[in-house]
């Protein structure tokens, strides 16, 4: 088998030029493939790292009904859930794998917010005392919101350093009055999160919203959220677990917990977010687009085979006396079939190699020029080469079977 | 008795009908015979010596090789008993370019299975005994006709065959290089008691062989002993 594979070897190199046009249309394609590979797994790498990378541990339990957030912008709340008390949330917080947990409100997408004449386009929440612990922000200025704010039911609000920039454009927002639903709050501090600016990302949603631009959030008591919402609004609840790993299985516990004791509902259950399947969610989007394009990229493949056809089956042509030979001293025809499908292997793993060095090599190029995230995939360049072998031994079937079937006595006399 | 053939009849179709190329071939062949088979082209010679080699099937008769009934052997059977029991020696030499003398020669024991020490170990005392030692990592083009014939030999004797068949030896070969060729078939016969046949339409050569027979119109004559 080696010996062949050395023999092969030598063929190839004792015709490099004609080698090298026929493995030509296997590399284009495989270097093709291998680009847009590493392009994909880059993409989705930075994605992951967008998404889980916060290093707050968060994950967020919520409302779901067939799979989807149960949205309360746009429905009543729904019948068979009872709102958490601050009771239940101690006790949640005693759950394996949790560390700490805060209730909240939210509208993803705030209506009728208005500093002056500005209208205010983004997230408003209604928080509890931990919130801004579990999400980790602090204050930059003015004051957070203390103790009375929620018994009081006081009308006071922070901004994140976003919304203090977009809507009261350089102005200090500390001590001016939005109006929320029509009722007036005044802002007392701006809040923003620990290491670096980025958005609390919990959900797709999210993603998209915060992908590229800083987040717009309000934050008032959750207390007061009755003002100018519902009253009887079930929460959500942000659960910070002890570690990366405990994320998952933290969020499970906590939506299990609550389902047991605040919901009787069958359709609407309390639902952890699952980060990761999240990121996988969005690694899919990116990547069927660009699958695509590996089917494309195949089709060069194929070309490539059938010019490996081709040059076999010319090489068979060539080599009729030696074939015609090697059968009449006693070669059998299992062995001139390896020797032929061996050599178009060869040539198309060959080919496979300078293929995945091209493509890592132009995947960098691209990277480097248009800014394109990279990840080169050691199992994709792998199945390349193999997946390229395969190649030569369907398109080298037909030459080998015909070079085995030769007639030893008119091979002979070839010229 | 190595060799013994019975009513060996080949046919060929030619367009509608179908030629008789060897009628009722009978020939018996004995260990350490030198047998030369003469008769001019278009006599079936040729023909005869495929069958003889095993490259070709006769359409009647029977034929049995050191003691195996060919006619029953399946191909695969058939390439074996070419790489263990016969030896070829070509008009034109038909030597792999790109290989050198010594791995030309050890090629039918590769086809053999053998290990590839021991098989560049037998190439080279065949060469030795063809005179070709110093020789053995030259390639085709860098020999002259008669030493390429002599790798030939060396190529056929390698692997101990039973019988040696050789076609038109010296037909490519000028009268000097052919002389070489012929001393050394002499020489193996004498020495190693190889059966040899050898096929040609050279009176001049045919006298070498202990004994001679004609084919005619696809008719083998009777022997003649020199």
């Amino acid at each position: 088998m080696l010996e062949n594979v050395s023999l092969a070897l030598q063929g190839v190199w004792s015709h490099k030029l004609r080698s090298f046009l026929t493995m030509l249309g296997i590399i284009i394609g495989i270097a093709a493939i291998i680009t847009i590979v590493s392009t994909i797994k880059g993409t989705n790498e930075q994605i992951k790292q967008n998404l889980i990378g916060q290093g707050t541990n968060v994950v967020t339990v919520q409302l779901t009904q067939d799979g989807y957030e149960y949205d309360m912008s746009w429905s009543d709340p729904p019948q068979g859930v009872t709102p958490l008390t601050e009771e239940r949330r101690s006790e949640l917080e005693k759950l394996d794998g949790v560390e700490e947990v805060s209730l909240y409100y939210q509208r993803q997408w705030s209506d009728n917010v208005y500093y002056g004449n500005t209208n205010f386009s983004g997230s408003v929440y209604g928080v509890d005392s931990h919130y801004f612990s579990v999400n980790d922000y602090t204050v930059n200025y003015g004051r957070g919101f203390i103790d009375s704010d929620f018994t009081q039911h006081r009308k006071v609000a922070l901004v994140d350093s976003n919304t203090a920039r977009s809507l009261f454009t350089g102005e200090n927002p500390v001590g001016c009055t939005i109006e929320m639903q029509g009722e007036p709050f005044t802002v007392v501090g701006v809040v923003s999160k620990n290491g670096g600016s980025g958005p609390v990302i919990n959900s797709l949603q999210d993603y998209w919203m915060y992908a590229g631009n800083g987040s717009n959030s309000i934050f008032i008591p959750g207390e007061t959220w009755s003002v100018i919402y519902r009253y009887d609004e079930p929460q959500k609840v942000a659960v910070r677990a002890k570690s990366t790993d405990a994320m998952t299985y933290a969020g499970d516990n906590v939506a299990k917990a609550i389902n047991e004791t605040n919901v009787t509902s069958d359709k609407v259950k309390y639902q952890a977010d699952d980060l990761l399947k999240q990121a996988s969610d969005l690694q899919n989007l990116t990547s069927s687009a660009n699958s695509q394009l590996i089917w494309i990229a195949a089709i060069s493949l194929v070309v490539g085979g059938i010019g490996v056809m081709n040059i076999m089956l010319v090489s068979v042509t060539e080599r009729t006396r030696e074939i015609g030979l090697k059968i009449a001293i006693g070669a059998q025809q299992s062995r001139i079939r390896w020797q032929f499908l061996t050599e178009a292997a060869v040539l198309t793993s060959l080919g496979g190699l300078l293929g995945v060095g091209c493509g890592i090599g132009l995947a960098y190029m691209l990277s480097h020029v248009m800014g394109t995230p990279v990840a080169i995939s050691g199992s994709a360049c792998l199945i390349a080469v193999v997946f390229s072998m395969v190649i030569g031994i369907v398109f080298g079937l037909a030459p080998a079977v015909k070079a085995s079937k030769l007639n030893p006595i008119e091979a002979l006399r070839h010229e | 008795m190595i060799l013994e053939m019975h009513d060996i009849c080949k046919d060929y179709p030619m367009g509608k009908t179908v030629t008789r190329v060897l009628k009722n071939v009978n020939l018996t062949v004995n260990e350490g015979d030198y047998l030369a088979i003469m008769g001019p082209s278009g006599s079936g010679k040729t023909t005869l010596m495929n069958i003889i080699g095993c490259l070709d099937v006769p359409t009647s008769g029977s034929y049995s090789l050191g003691g195996r009934d060919i006619t029953a052997c399946s191909a695969k059977e058939l390439a074996t008993v070419r790489n263990k029991e016969i030896g070829f020696v070509f008009q034109s030499f038909h030597l792999l370019p790109k290989l050198t003398a010594l791995e030309n020669v050890a090629l039918p024991l590769l086809y053999g299975g053998m290990k590839k020490a021991q098989r560049l170990e037998l190439a080279r005392q065949a060469l030795e005994t063809v005179g070709l030692a110093d020789r053995i990592d030259h390639r085709p083009d860098q020999l002259s006709g008669g030493q390429c014939q002599r790798v030939a030999i060396a190529r056929a004797i390698v692997g101990k065959p039973k019988l040696l068949l050789a076609d038109e030896p010296t037909g490519a070969l000028d009268s000097a290089s052919g002389a070489q060729v012929m001393e050394l078939f002499q020489q193996l016969h004498e020495d190693s008691g190889a059966t040899i046949i050898m096929i040609t339409h050279d009176a001049g050569i045919a006298r070498h062989a202990q004994m001679t027979r004609t084919i005619r119109d696809g008719i083998l004559s009777g022997g003649v002993e020199v």
